[in-house]
Order: C-alpha cells, then structure tokens, then sequence
C-alpha cells in the first residue's frame, strides 16, 4: 500500500531544526524561499552535510544558522565572514558556507566582505538582499536604490546604494551571482556552482522585506514581488558587472557574472611556506594536542 | 595532559616579553591566531608567524581588531586553541567579540600589551589603564579572567596558564601585559614539554543523541563539540537554552547568566593567584601588579630599610579579584598602598574588598613611564602614620 503520508515529506524538513519552527519570518518574506533553494542545492550537489558548517550574522537572514540542522554559528553583527575565516583556516576539511543579509555583509561587514574576497577565502556566501534593514525596522542599507522611502529617510533615500556583484567582481571573488526568489531553480543551481568552485563565492539573492520594504513603496505584497521579480527580471549571464546595479523600479539584471579560476587563500599560502621552508612546513594541525 | 613538544622551545632564552608570550602560546597548544599590527604588541604575533608554519598551525593577519578577534573563535570552533594580541585601541574594538566569547563560551586568550589612552594616547610607552575595560568593557553581565605578568619569564609561564583557564572554565582570558613588560628583555627558562602541562579542550564523548551543547549536568562548565564532529550543533549570541536554541524568557536569561558568573566565582580561590611578601607583621601592604609590582619592590625594600612593616601582595590574577585576601588582611593591618598606571582602578576594587576595615592609599601615575619608587615609598611612609 501507497504511504501517502511518507509521500508528501517536504525533501527541506530533514534540513531543518523542526523543534525550532515556528520560524520568525514574516507572511511573504523571501528568505524561507532561499532556505528552499539551498537545501535542493545540497541535495542535488551531494555535499557531505557533516563538514558543513553554516555562519550567519545578524538580522533576518542571520536566523537561518538557527533553523538549519547543520553546525551552525549565529555570530555577531556584520562578522560571519571573518568568523567562517577562521573556522576554515583551523579546519579545511570543512566546507563552510556564510548565510547573511545585505546589511550584515555589506555595511558593517562590508570590510571584511572585500577582504575574504580579495584573499580568496574558500567560503561560499549567499547574500539575501532585501534591499532594507528589516529585523530593525526598515532602515535604509547600502544595497537601498535611490529615491525608496525607508523609516530613516522618509522623503525618500539620496545615497547611491552599492552594487553588490560589481563590488565583488572587482575584490576577487572566483564565482558571482544573482538571482531573485523568484528564481528558485537557478539559484540552486548556482548555490551548487558554488559548491563546486574553490575560493570565494558570492551569490545575491533579491528577496521581498512585504512588511517594510514593498509596504513603504508602495509595491505590494509577496505575490505582487513574483510577478514584478518575473516581469522585470533579465538574465544576463557574464554581463560586465559595472551594468547590473539595481534601480528603484528597472531592470534587475540576473545570472552568472563572474565565473574565473584563481588559486584560494590556503593554497597560496601552503605554496608559500612550501618554497620558503620546504621540509620544516608543517601542514597539518595537531588536533590530538587540543582534544587530548 | 603535557605540552605537544613541537611547539616548546625548550631552552634557556634571552628574550622580551612579547616573544615570550608567543612561546608560552605555542607552548600551550595555541595553533591559530588571528591579529592586527598595533604598537606595543605586535612582536607577538610577528614571532607567532614565523614559528607556527613549523609547528602545524596558522596565522592570519586580519583587516582589523573586530575581524581578528571573532576570526581567532572561528578558529576555537574549527578545533584549534586560539588567540588574539592587541594594545588599547585594539582592545577597545574586541569588546564585541569577548562578549561573545564569554556568551557562547568560548575557550580563547585575548593579549593586551596595555599602553597609554584614552583612544590612541601613547604608542609606544607604558600604562595599566585597560583593567576596567578588561572586566567590564563588554555589555551586560560575565565574568572573565584576566592575569598580570610582570616579567618575560611570566609572560611565557602565565600565557600557559591563561590558555589552561581559558579551557578549563571555557572564558575569555584576558592576557594583560603592558609595554614595559612586553618590551623587556630578560631570561626566559623555556622547560621539556613533559613538564609543561596544559588542559587539554573539554570535548564531549557523548553520543550525537545525547549530547546537550549548554547542558551541564551539575558541572558548570558544558562539554564542547567542533564543527565537523557530527553533533550538528547551534551556536548563537543570543541567549539560549541547554540547546543552544534562542530563548527569549527571563528565566533562560536568569539562568544562563548566572551560570556564566558561577562558573567563575565558584572558583574563584582556585584562580585567584597572587605572590605575598613580608605580611605577617604588616601594618601597611602594598598592592601591586604588572610592571608596577618591581617598581614596588623596590619601595618596599626601603621603607623595610627605614623599620617601616611594609608587606607585598602582587595580583598575578586580577580578574575574578581577590575579595577575600584582601579582607583578610583588611582585618589586621593599617592600609592599602595601590600605585599602578592609571589614575585609579584596581585600587577602587582594594577599597571594596576593605570595606572600611583599613585605609586604601592610590599611588596613581597617568602612564608614559613607570612610577618613582620614591612615590611609592612617600605613600607607605605616609600610609604608616595613619
């Protein structure tokens, strides 16, 4: 007999820490759709989910640490990228994959967002951009176009927002993406490009913030967003990456951007002391000296 | 368990206190470290970098202070012993991160080669005014350890010590050198690894289903798991169940935190080290720490010269502090002598743990050099009389 019931289990679950939901993501909020594409991703590339380790930051998107049924860190604000940096130098055997916002990554993480990806670290990063601060209100972020109206600039903003794979073209990073959560196949498939390449990878995910983002201008709610993310939405694969800076209201430019190959940060450094001290490097660390 | 003997240099050294530290690092299992160049400190992770490649571990030299310092609790978490090494302004970016090192117990060192302040003061040249900052800089409510070498030799031998704490109570240990004692170049005695004894990380050897990443069963110091292991376990700032999963009530609050304090206090005489000197017939102690304890030294001798009964207690450990030496002696001497390198701040916690029952003397110095032992000697001269 058919087990209907064995049948209909949503293939994310086991991915998931059930005794953790409900979750706190607003009706509408993109974020639980990348957590979709992520998981189809690491069921699909086979990643040996034991030396998966996932960082997050602060924010909305920096709960998905909380929810995912792997080794997972909820850092501090704007540092899950130097974090995972050191969790991949004292163990390389892990895969480490860093899941934050556009705020956490870029504004007060932005430094070290540039600097991972001039260095190469081998971290995977995907970036869910909401184009706001939402866990705090809807303030505006590096990533907020022109002329939106966010709860710190109610006349509308005036700052040019940062365009996030144009930034990451030109700090280094082998492997740059967007995608909107409209997109869910091809963001997992390219979260699984990712997953392939070594060195540091940087995935956009433009996702709706309904309760702050699309609310305050005016663009209505989460099945409003599919159909202006399907609408508006061009794919452009290796297009230069200067062309697909985001307006309040044009095109979004997705796809692949930027696919290269360069050696990582710790295969360039194990080349260095392998010239510079041949016999005398050590690679390995000694983990039996720290567990005893 | 002992020391790995690949990382001691077993030895009889000249050597400052900056490099000192480095061994003692090495020494104690340090295989990671992430830092930032910052005067006086920087000789620390310079010697670190040149000799971890050679021992199996790494060194990163990260953008700033705030990456430095959660980059080495990465390192923690991936299954290293880790460090980071800083000065004043660098110490004051860390803050974050040592709260978050004491909120998600995470076992590290935090270096400080204290130099003058506030903000970028005096580079190059001494002070001890980083104390409060080492135990209250971080928001809300923790406990942490801090020790106070005041020699090359104790900068090899307390750096053991620290990572041992550190991983004995899973805390922040707060290394708190200054620029004198890093920058001095004495002999440093460096034993066979099998005399240096080190705490080997507290890892749990319960199985996936059982194991509880904040549960401690009576023990207040949990079990840790690394990534990878298998254990798929959370890790969060916020405050958290036995879990590890965020628990917004005041009673997971109520509960987390004072554990975090306990783990501490409870053994507080156990960490709590110190050198005492001459107390038995003391009418006056002098308080000292750091650098400022061998200027003392000085002081002492010679009012003992002039008949004055002047004793020396040095806080090795300065963090948890110690109460009850202090009022133990409170009870039977005149007063407190506490010259340090500040314009008064451990002797703010002296005239606590008094509690009215002697005199509390501050012998204060803004820093950019050590004290007059002149200064100090006026001081127990004048604390002699009271």
């Amino acid at each position: 007999m058919l087990n209907v019931l064995d049948e209909t289990v949503n293939p994310v679950e086991p991915f998931l820490r059930s005794d953790r939901m409900p979750h706190i993501w607003c009706p509408g909020c993109g974020i639980g759709t990348t957590v979709n594409s992520f998981v189809h991703a690491l069921i699909e590339s086979k990643v040996d989910l034991q030396s998966l380790a996932l960082v997050s930051g602060i924010g909305c998107t920096g709960r998905v640490a909380g929810y995912m049924k792997l080794d997972s860190f909820h850092t501090t604000h704007g540092r899950a990228i130097p974090f995972a940096t050191g969790l991949k130098l004292a163990n390389p055997k892990l895969n480490v994959v860093v899941y934050s916002g556009d705020g956490d990554l870029s504004a007060i993480g932005g430094n070290h967002l540039i600097h991972a990806a001039r260095r190469n670290i081998d971290l995977k990063v995907i970036c869910v951009n909401n184009l706001i601060y939402a866990m705090t209100g809807g303030q505006t972020a590096p990533t907020t176009p022109g002329h939106a109206t966010t709860s710190t600039n109610p006349y509308g903003t005036f700052e040019p927002a940062f365009n996030l794979p144009h930034l990451l073209d030109a700090a280094g990073a082998v492997y740059v993406a967007r995608w909107t959560t409209f997109h869910v196949r091809q963001l997992s498939r390219s979260i699984g490009e990712a997953f392939a390449k070594k060195g540091f990878s940087f995935i956009e995910v433009i996702s709706p913030c309904p309760t702050l983002y699309q609310r305050r201008n005016k663009m209505g709610d989460g099945l409003d967003t599919m159909k202006y993310y399907k609408e508006k939405s061009k794919v452009k694969h290796g297009a230069p990456t200067g062309e697909v800076g985001l307006t309040l209201n044009g095109e979004i430019a997705v796809g692949k951007f930027v696919d290269r190959d360069r050696p990582d940060y710790q295969t360039m450094m194990r080349a260095q002391y392998v010239e510079a001290l041949g016999d005398r490097y050590i690679e390995e660390p000694e983990m039996e000296c720290v567990c005893g | 368990m002992k020391a790995d003997p690949l990382g001691v240099l077993t030895g009889t050294h000249f050597m400052d206190g900056d490099h000192a530290c480095c061994e003692g690092a090495l020494a104690a299992g340090a295989r990671f470290a992430a830092g930032y160049p910052i005067t006086p400190s920087t000789e620390v992770v310079e010697r670190f970098a040149a000799r971890v490649p050679t021992v199996g571990g790494t060194f990163i030299q990260m953008e700033d202070e705030l990456a430095a310092s959660i980059a080495l609790q990465g390192g923690v978490w991936g299954g290293a012993k880790a460090f980071t090494v800083t000065s004043g302004p660098g110490f004051s970016l860390m803050m974050e991160h040592i709260g978050y090192a004491a909120m998600t117990e995470t076992p590290c060192v935090f270096v400080d080669v204290q130099r003058g302040g506030p903000s970028t003061g005096l580079p190059t040249l001494p002070a001890q005014a980083d104390m409060m900052q080492a135990r209250w800089g971080s928001h809300g409510d923790y406990e942490i350890i801090a020790l106070c070498p005041n020699s090359p030799q104790e900068c090899f031998d307390l750096t053991i010590k620290a990572f041992n704490f550190a991983e004995e109570f899973r805390v922040p240990v707060m290394f708190m050198m200054d620029e004198v004692v890093g920058h001095m170049t004495e002999k440093v005695v460096i034993p066979p690894a099998d005399q240096i004894e080190v705490t080997p990380r507290k890892h749990t050897h319960k199985s996936v289903e059982d194991y509880l990443p904040y549960g401690t069963n009576g023990d207040m110091v949990p079990e840790m798991a690394h990534a990878g292991d298998g254990y798929k376990f959370h890790v969060t700032g916020l405050t958290h169940d036995e879990r590890g999963y965020p628990n917004m009530t005041p009673q997971t609050q109520d509960k987390l935190v004072r554990r975090l304090q306990n783990k501490i206090l409870s053994a507080v005489d156990r960490i709590c080290l110190f050198e005492e000197d001459r107390l038995d017939d003391a009418d006056v102690v002098v308080v000292s720490y750091g650098i400022t304890s061998r200027v003392a030294q000085r002081a002492i001798d010679a009012a003992r010269e002039r008949g004055l009964r002047v004793g020396k207690l040095r806080l090795i450990t300065a963090w948890p502090f110690p109460d009850r030496k202090i009022a133990e002696l409170a009870a039977h001497v005149k007063a407190f002598v506490v010259p340090e390198l500040n314009l008064g701040q451990m002797v703010r916690e002296v005239q606590r743990a008094a509690a009215g029952k002697a005199k509390t003397f501050a012998v204060s110095h803004a820093g950019g050099g050590v004290h007059n032992p002149d200064e100090i000697l006026n001081a127990i001269v004048e604390a002699s009389r009271c």
